[in-house]
């Protein structure tokens, strides 16, 4: 189980890695048009937090994840409830 | 248009490909004269990216076989196997994939790409799960997204990931496909079976295969990678094409599970798409018979493939995991894989040019593929004509 805080703050944590030094991720930020992110970086960021938060996250939600918010608002979905 | 407006990128890629001559995609073979020699820029070419592995497109009993399969069966069948569209030759077929494949069931679909797509969109529903290798063909991935299962990737090649992610998905794990190739065809790289096939076991999940690189590559009788190791009876599904080592174009699936006979009541693209052509149908049992029966072949295949992997690589170039008929080079900057793409075709060599999305890294790939029918000279003349791009440019060719 997991809250959209502290999902959020996984998020920004795994996203820090990613980024140039001094650069942080806020909330609204766009992962890929904001960020800066490439496609083999968002993949490497989702397997990061993936194996985290001890979940798998369905491909069929990622389209949807624009912005570090709807990032972590997914991994809520994902980790909040479903897991046993 | 606006609808339009998404191709922008596409043009500007073209116009800028186009800077450097010809366009390196869709080239045209001007006249095909054997296996592994075509005309291309008015040149006689070394065809070394056809997925031609056993050089059987020339062989004359296939061609025979379509030439007496036109006359009395006709051009086409216009139409689908569920209405019009089988005819005897397509059950013979059919059965004899089964018996090759030592197998219950087999089905024939139109392309390999239509088998693929249609047998994993039709086996997880929605509300089954697809655990898929992340470097998976696009026809995997297009299966997924049809199904509306949920769909997971893991890790290219990591039984321990893949592993994980069975485990998190608890009871769901019996309702899960997971899917993987028998030969990654963008780098050579064979799965470990023997752990996925383990894996899946413990979590009650199924296994689709798809041999499309593999088969008549693999195994005493060129089944494929499940034959080689020696585990035919735990992978559920076994896919392929008829248009890599059997020379000609269509698809299949073959199963114990009788499921397997409902599925031509249910996949998509098995009813609504015309059935293969009847001498493609003639040319492709020819060659079943010939990948059984001339081990020959797959030896030839497997010494030019050693060949050119131990030669590009001792010329310096980082090439794939482990040697195979697909043998690709690795080159950082996209500017020098387009160059040296061009050099290669001047010199009377054709690759496969691959480009970052559709290779498994931000490195481009020179994909060379081996056949059979190439002679030990053809070989050395590939590995020679890299080995003077290096000379002329003096530039590494790289890493991952
Ligand atoms: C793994 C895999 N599956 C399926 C296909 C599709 O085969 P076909 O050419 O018969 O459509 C290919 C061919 O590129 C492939 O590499």
């Amino acid at each position: 189980m997991a809250t959209y805080a502290e999902c959020l703050t996984i998020v920004r944590e795994v996203l820090g890695e990613y980024l140039e030094p001094g650069q942080t991720a806020g909330e609204n930020d766009a992962l890929v048009a904001d960020l800066g992110l490439s496609s083999l970086q968002m993949l490497e960021l989702v397997v990061e937090i993936e194996d985290q938060l001890d979940i798998s996250l369905p491909l069929n939600q990622l389209p949807d994840v624009r912005t570090v918010h709807e990032f972590a608002q997914m991994l809520e979905s994902v980790a909040g409830g479903a897991q046993p | 248009m606006s609808l339009l407006e998404k191709f922008a990128p596409l043009n500007k890629m073209r116009t800028d490909l186009l800077e450097y001559g010809s366009l390196p995609f869709g080239v045209v073979t001007e006249r095909i004269i054997s296996p592994t020699i075509g005309i291309v820029h008015g040149r006689e070419t070394i065809l070394a990216g056809s997925n031609n592995y056993l050089g059987l497109t020339f062989e004359p009993s296939c061609i025979e076989a379509a030439k007496a399969a036109l006359d009395a069966e006709g051009t086409g069948t216009t139409g689908s196997r569920m209405a019009n569209g089988t005819y005897s030759t397509h059950h013979a077929l059919e059965q004899e994939l089964a018996a090759f494949f030592d197998r219950q069931h087999a089905l024939v679909f139109t392309t390999g790409f239509l088998a693929t797509m249609g047998m994993v969109s039709t086996l997880a529903g929605r509300d089954d799960v697809l655990l898929i290798d992340a470097d998976s063909h696009a026809s995997i991935y297009d299966g997924c997204r049809l199904g509306g299962a949920e769909i997971i990737r893991f890790r290219h090649n990591d039984p321990a990931d893949l592993e994980k992610r069975l485990r998190r998905l608890g009871e769901r794990s019996a309702n899960t496909l997971v899917v993987a190739e028998g030969l990654y065809s963008m780098l050579g790289d064979q799965p470990p079976l023997e752990a996925i096939v383990d894996i899946k076991d413990r979590y009650g999940a199924c296994l689709l295969l798809d041999e499309a690189h593999s088969m008549g590559v693999f195994g005493a009788h060129g089944r494929g990678l499940a034959e080689a190791l020696d585990l035919e009876d735990r992978v559920e599904f076994v896919v392929g094409t008829f248009s890599k080592s059997l020379g000609s174009v269509g698809g299949f699936c073959v199963s114990n599970l009788p499921e397997l006979d409902l599925i031509r009541m249910a996949a998509r693209s098995y009813i609504f798409t015309a059935s293969p052509a009847p001498s493609v149908v003639a040319s492709t049992r020819e060659a079943l018979k010939l990948i059984a029966t001339r081990p020959e072949l797959r030896e030839r295949l497997w010494r030019n493939a050693n060949q050119l992997y131990s030669g590009l690589q001792e010329s310096g170039f980082q090439v794939g995991p482990q040697p195979s008929p697909v043998v690709a080079v690795f080159v950082d900057q996209a500017e020098l894989a387009i160059e040296w793409w061009h050099q290669l075709l001047d010199n009377g060599i054709y690759v496969n040019l691959v480009i970052p999305p559709a290779t498994p890294s931000t490195s481009c790939l020179l994909r060379c593929s081996m056949s059979a029918a190439h002679t030990t000279e053809q070989v050395n003349k590939i590995v020679s004509s890299f080995a003077d791009l290096r000379s002329e440019n003096r530039v590494a060719g790289s890493a991952v």
